[in-house]
């Protein structure tokens, strides 16, 4: 059965790794194995939440909803926390999630030109996905390698002294599938 | 022997199993390797799963161990290789082709190749050691000792270096024993503000209510620091116990460390720590034979730099929104679901341990009188060794910057160094002679924070750093405040006008009027702080701010609304295209003449055509104001 936002996007024809995520029914069955885990306590809102985004790679608003009623709280406290703090996502991220560190050290030796590049390179802004789904961009307040700087973490991989260049590597990396983003080596 | 006390006799026991399970390891050939984040980032499994290829290849009888973080950042990937008869060596910047010579030559033929070796490990006759160099004159490494030297994920390793000791002493104290030698020690929170751990662990001790908490602030949200997180990924152990020493001491059994999610794996390594730990019966009921119970728990954050505050960090905790509280009541009274709680930050409690191996005294006679012990500090930015460092209180910023971190790289002149992040401030070389504790830096402005400190040289705009500490608190201020979350606003739109060459000069009065606001009107030090970066820069740096506004030029050369590349012609070699080639969107182009030049209209100021042309001609250089550049183009036609 095909319905919902999820209904939309197959029927607009979007790349098959849309499946994954899978409709309704997957999103309850998520559900209910992460609350038998955790516990239907309010108290547990945010782990369980960081639970569902691991499985789902985001957070759906049916899974909300379902998260709200099993809690018995309204909908409107589950949203909260899931729009206050940065971890949580609305939409589903790209297949290769790119994070662009903004910490001291990587914003004063380059970040910026980083994420300016990757924005002009994948022809989107900050926050968002590509069409295909291929790839998204965050940022994060920072990593910690600072010694690195300028970072980016390319799919839990941290890339250190990305210059525009590297980012076209990085990028080019993927589009030929040659390796997936190797950690950098350059001295 | 029949002195010893049951949990004495326990301690002892896992400790000669530990002992005994290493003592045979002791005759072959040690390799470790640095594999926190930082050395993953910068190649460190390469370089492991390369030592194993080859010393298969060679059939070399070694073993590879993965450590923590030893704080050279500048040097990662590092391995130590340790071989009987041999001083242990720690080879900086490892590639496979070092690897392929330090297994040959030095595994194989007993040559060590010193020229590549960076330090040896302990004093010698033939190689210098860490206490040779300037760094190892300043460092008095407490917390940080075992980092990077023992495996992180095997408790056996911290066991055998007397891991666990003070636990086991602890437990056969009286508890107001043990918060009387934290008291007299005066450890002073780590956390960045040095409220004494040990008053508030009196405070939590002396409720009425039984049932009572002990929280790890692992929320290290600052940008630009990263010490919690290396201790957490290289000697957890050393945080667990003394966590456990803090519950016995203020009488709580459970526990939990809120580990910020941007830190997988010291998540990981932590939670391998605990595992291990309760398999040990080190943590869950009856601890080391006694009677006491306690266990700990990870709580992952979600990404709030407010969370760091302690009362939001309880609301996180408790699956609510993360905005402040007014206190009173102390979190030592009412903290995690309303009971008393201690929260105190990752080195507070590394420090415990030692202090009770060590005493009070011992630890008092490290540092100032107001600030005993030590400093942990991330450096990084503009420094030759950026890296993680640990100085005793009272050592200055310029003995750090110049002789532990190396000074200022490429002959770059200092300008700047920012201390306490986003609630610490920019000092000028004048203040580089403050001492550093929680009492003088305040007095200059900024604050001893959590211990992030970068290095800004004469290529940092300091309008545009404090615009960025600006964006990052207004990003992240909760919103419950008005002032914090209008009034950082509008001091952002201010500071982007100015970086733009948008603003003016009746701006500054304004800014300096909207911070003192900002820092009245906010609950939290959140906002009580963020205007800092602005008040400091505003006051040591005012010329920039007066550049950027009456000449809309950035003295820095940084703010890309106020620069403009330009390829000068007189420099410029017709033979070579690194310029044309490394353009990222086709602005530079060659002219009818052969000389490079570059179209304006597409430039995006990335930087990419200044660093590609070669030295030797150095032709692409930065204009400020961009006005410039029709004086320039004049003048060659």
């Amino acid at each position: 059965m095909i319905s919902g936002i999820f209904g939309e996007m197959i029927l607009k024809g979007m790349s098959a790794t849309m499946f994954k995520e899978g409709g309704r029914e997957t999103i309850i069955e998520t559900i209910n194995a992460v609350l038998a885990e955790h516990g239907a306590r309010r108290e547990n809102l945010i782990p369980l939440l960081q639970e569902v985004q691991e499985r789902l790679g985001y957070l759906p608003k049916p899974a909300m909803e379902e998260i709200a009623s099993a809690l018995g709280v309204p909908a409107v406290e589950v949203y909260g926390p899931a729009t206050f703090y940065n971890a949580f996502r609305l939409h589903p991220p790209g297949d290769h999630q790119i994070k662009v560190c903004m910490g001291t050290a990587c914003f004063m030796i380059g970040g910026q030109i980083a994420l300016d590049s990757f924005e002009r390179r994948l022809k989107i802004k900050l926050g968002e996905t590509t069409p295909d789904r291929r790839f998204s961009l965050d940022q994060v307040a920072c990593v910690g390698c600072c010694a690195l700087a300028p970072v980016v973490v390319v799919d839990n991989l941290v890339e250190g002294h990305v210059t525009p260049t590297r980012v076209d590597g990085i990028i080019l990396s993927f589009e030929t599938q040659q390796g997936d983003g190797k950690g950098e080596q350059e001295a | 022997m029949s002195m010893l006390s049951t949990t004495e006799k326990t301690y002892q026991e896992l400790r000669q199993k530990a002992e005994a399970k290493l003592a045979p390891l002791a005759d072959k050939p040690l390799i470790w390797i640095g594999t926190a984040t930082c050395g993953k980032a910068a190649g460190a499994l390469e370089v492991r799963e390369a030592f194993k290829e080859e010393l298969k290849n060679k059939g070399v009888d070694a073993r590879v161990m993965e450590v923590g973080c030893m704080g050279h950042c500048y040097a990662e990937p590092l391995a130590v290789i340790a071989k009987p008869g041999f001083p242990a060596l720690c080879y900086g910047k490892v590639d496979e082709g070092l690897v392929k010579r330090l297994v040959d030559d030095f595994l194989v033929h007993d040559d060590p190749c010193y020229e590549f070796a960076m330090v040896a490990l302990e004093a010698n006759d033939i190689f210098p050691t860490f206490a040779d160099f300037p760094r190892g004159v300043y460092e008095e490494k407490i917390i940080l000792e075992q980092c990077g030297f023992i495996d992180p994920e095997d408790i056996d390793h911290y066991l055998a270096k007397d891991g666990y000791a003070a636990l086991a002493r602890v437990l056969d104290m009286e508890s107001p024993q043990v918060i009387k030698e934290v008291k007299a020690a005066n450890l002073r929170g780590r956390g960045g503000a040095g409220f004494p751990a040990g008053v508030k662990w009196e405070a939590v001790a002396g409720q009425a209510e039984q049932t009572r908490y002990v929280i790890c602030n692992a929320d290290e949200g600052d940008p630009g620091a990263f010490m919690d997180r290396s201790i957490l990924e290289s000697n957890p152990h050393l945080v667990v116990e003394g966590m456990i020493i803090c519950a016995y001491a203020v009488g709580a059994s459970h526990g939990y460390l809120y580990i910020r999610s941007e830190y997988p794996q010291a998540i990981r390594r932590v939670r391998t720590a605990l595992q291990q730990a309760r398999e040990r019966g080190l943590l869950g009921n009856s601890i080391l034979g006694s009677d006491f119970n306690f266990d700990l728990e990870i709580f992952a954050g979600a990404g709030a730099f407010v969370c760091g505050e302690g009362t939001a960090l309880i609301n996180s905790m408790e699956g609510k929104l993360g905005l402040p509280e007014h206190r009173p009541p102390r979190l030592s009274t009412a903290g995690l679901r309303g009971k008393p709680t201690v929260l105190n930050n990752v080195k507070t409690f590394a420090y415990v341990p030692l202090i009770i191996k060590k005493g009070a005294e011992w630890f008092k006679n490290t540092g100032t009188p107001g600030s005993p012990g030590t400093a942990v500090f991330a450096l990084a930015g503009k420094v030759a060794n950026p890296g993680l460092v640990e100085v005793p209180m009272g050592t200055t910023l310029r003995q750090l910057i110049y002789d532990v971190g190396q000074g200022i790289p490429g002959d770059k002149k200092f300008k700047a160094v920012q201390i306490g992040g986003p609630s610490g401030g920019c000092l000028p070389e004048a203040a580089l002679d403050i001492p550093i504790d929680f009492d003088s830096l305040k007095e200059a402005g900024a604050i001893m924070g959590s211990g992030g400190v970068v290095i800004l040289d004469e290529d940092d705009c300091m309008v545009r750093i404090a615009r960025y500490f600006l964006k990052f608190t207004q990003q992240e201020s909760c919103g419950k405040c008005t002032f914090c979350r209008l009034g950082t606003r509008h001091m952002l739109d201010i500071l982007t006008a100015i970086t733009r060459g948008e603003g003016k000069l009746s701006d500054l009065e304004t800014l300096r009027e909207l911070a003192e606001d900002v820092q009245a009107g906010s609950l939290c030090n959140l906002g009580k702080t963020a205007p800092n970066p602005v008040l400091t820069t505003l006051k040591y740096f005012y010329d920039e701010y007066r550049a950027h506004i009456k000449e809309k030029r950035c003295p820095a050369l940084m703010c890309p609304d106020l620069i403009a590349y330009y390829i000068a012609p007189e420099k410029c070699s017709k033979l070579c295209n690194a310029c044309v080639g490394s353009c990222p969107v086709e602005a530079v182009y060659t002219r009818e003449d052969g000389l490079k030049a570059i179209n304006q209209g597409k430039c995006v100021k990335c930087d990419n055509c200044l660093k590609a042309c070669p030295f030797e001609y150095n032709a692409v250089i930065k204009l400020s104001p961009p006005s410039l550049l029709e004086e320039k183009e004049r003048s060659t036609k």
